[in-house]
């Protein structure tokens, strides 16, 4: 109200409403790149549901118990949270505006989620190998498509994280590539969180059963 | 309100970096914190700590919470002053959904499948 009257006089009768000096939200990327986190969450939550509704359905075939490999679930959990706290150290090189070490921190962390994504892959074959693939029952079904999300989106990340690998060496560390770093970030610590509820209700909780 | 004082350029430049600011000891502290609260559910159901299964689920589930917690406030950086709380106000939208979702699902499937079990059934054929 007060800054239409402070403004030097226009034209008497003529009004401007538009506050010339507002501050546009500063980071509305980081917040929209949220809202989808949290819609990307919500189909997590029905994949969740689903296997929690199917997961005694074996239909005569292999239970959790029968076909889980934990150690190899463990090694696989290690990856994933090394991953984590390596794309850690890559924010903090990115803070002190040190290209190199972003670039070798951000590398790690794609080594690590390949690792996991490989280990996931093995894990499956050798399901299928078993003929517990999907199609055997509605526990395998659930198993594979939750599961196999969680891992769809990791591969994601890891094809984002190349490519901006690539944008890093080319443009450094601009607003733009730090912005895509901090999305990154978020993507790959939300996948993380989405894993911990896959380790302990799939894996450990199947393996009770 | 003070940032209208200075050039605003200049002030992106020094401090003001879009999106929050992390630290070495808290980046290790919610490792550290990960690691414990990882390695304590896969050693209760590996080396079959508790004989009885709802124990040990109970016991996995709340590791599971209090860890992923840990990994918002460590790795994620949630607070309630990031993005004016709105960061804040979308999870809680987003779990409030979550729950809805999970404990309806499971609610009402369980007692479908308690009443359609075949022994209910016998007297229909």
């Amino acid at each position: 109200m007060s800054h239409s009257t402070a403004m030097p006089a226009t034209e008497p009768g003529q009004f401007d409403f538009l506050v010339k000096g507002e501050h546009h939200v500063a980071n509305g990327t980081l917040l929209g790149f949220w809202l989808y986190l949290m819609s990307d969450c919500l189909i997590f939550a029905a994949l969740f549901a689903t296997y929690g509704v199917l997961s005694q359905n074996y239909a005569g075939g292999p239970s959790g118990a029968d076909l889980f490999d934990l150690p190899l679930v463990a090694l696989n959990t290690s990856f994933l949270l090394f991953s984590s706290i390596t794309y850690g150290f890559a924010m903090l090189q990115m803070q002190q505006r040190k290209l190199k070490g972003t670039i070798i921190w951000l590398a790690i962390t794609g080594v690590f989620g390949a690792g996991f994504l490989g280990l996931e892959l093995y894990e499956f074959y050798h399901l299928l190998h078993q003929g517990a693939g999907p199609q055997r029952s509605a526990f395998l079904s659930a198993f594979f498509t939750l599961v196999g999300t969680h891992g769809l989106h990791v591969c994601i990340g890891i094809i984002w994280l190349v490519t901006l690998l690539f944008q890093l060496r080319k443009h450094g560390l601009t607003t733009a590539n730090r912005r895509r770093l901090f999305c990154l970030s978020m993507f790959w610590h939300f996948l993380d969180v989405v894993w911990i509820g896959v380790f302990t209700i799939v894996y450990l909780m199947g393996s009770l059963s | 309100m003070s940032e209208l004082s200075h050039n605003h350029d200049e002030h992106h430049d020094h401090h003001e970096e879009e999106g929050p600011h992390s630290s070495f000891s808290g980046y290790m502290l919610g490792f550290m914190a990960s690691v414990f609260l990882t390695a304590i559910p896969f050693w209760l159901v590996m080396g079959d700590v508790f004989s009885s299964r709802n124990t040990t689920v109970l016991i996995i589930l709340a590791f599971a919470l209090v860890q992923i917690l840990v990994h918002m406030v460590y790795f994620l950086h949630m607070n309630f002053q990031s993005e004016g709380g709105w960061t804040m106000l979308s999870l809680i939208f987003t779990v409030v959904l979550l729950f809805i979702t999970l404990a309806g699902s499971l609610w009402v499937m369980y007692h479908m499948n308690v009443n359609m079990m075949p022994s209910m059934m016998s007297g229909g054929s």
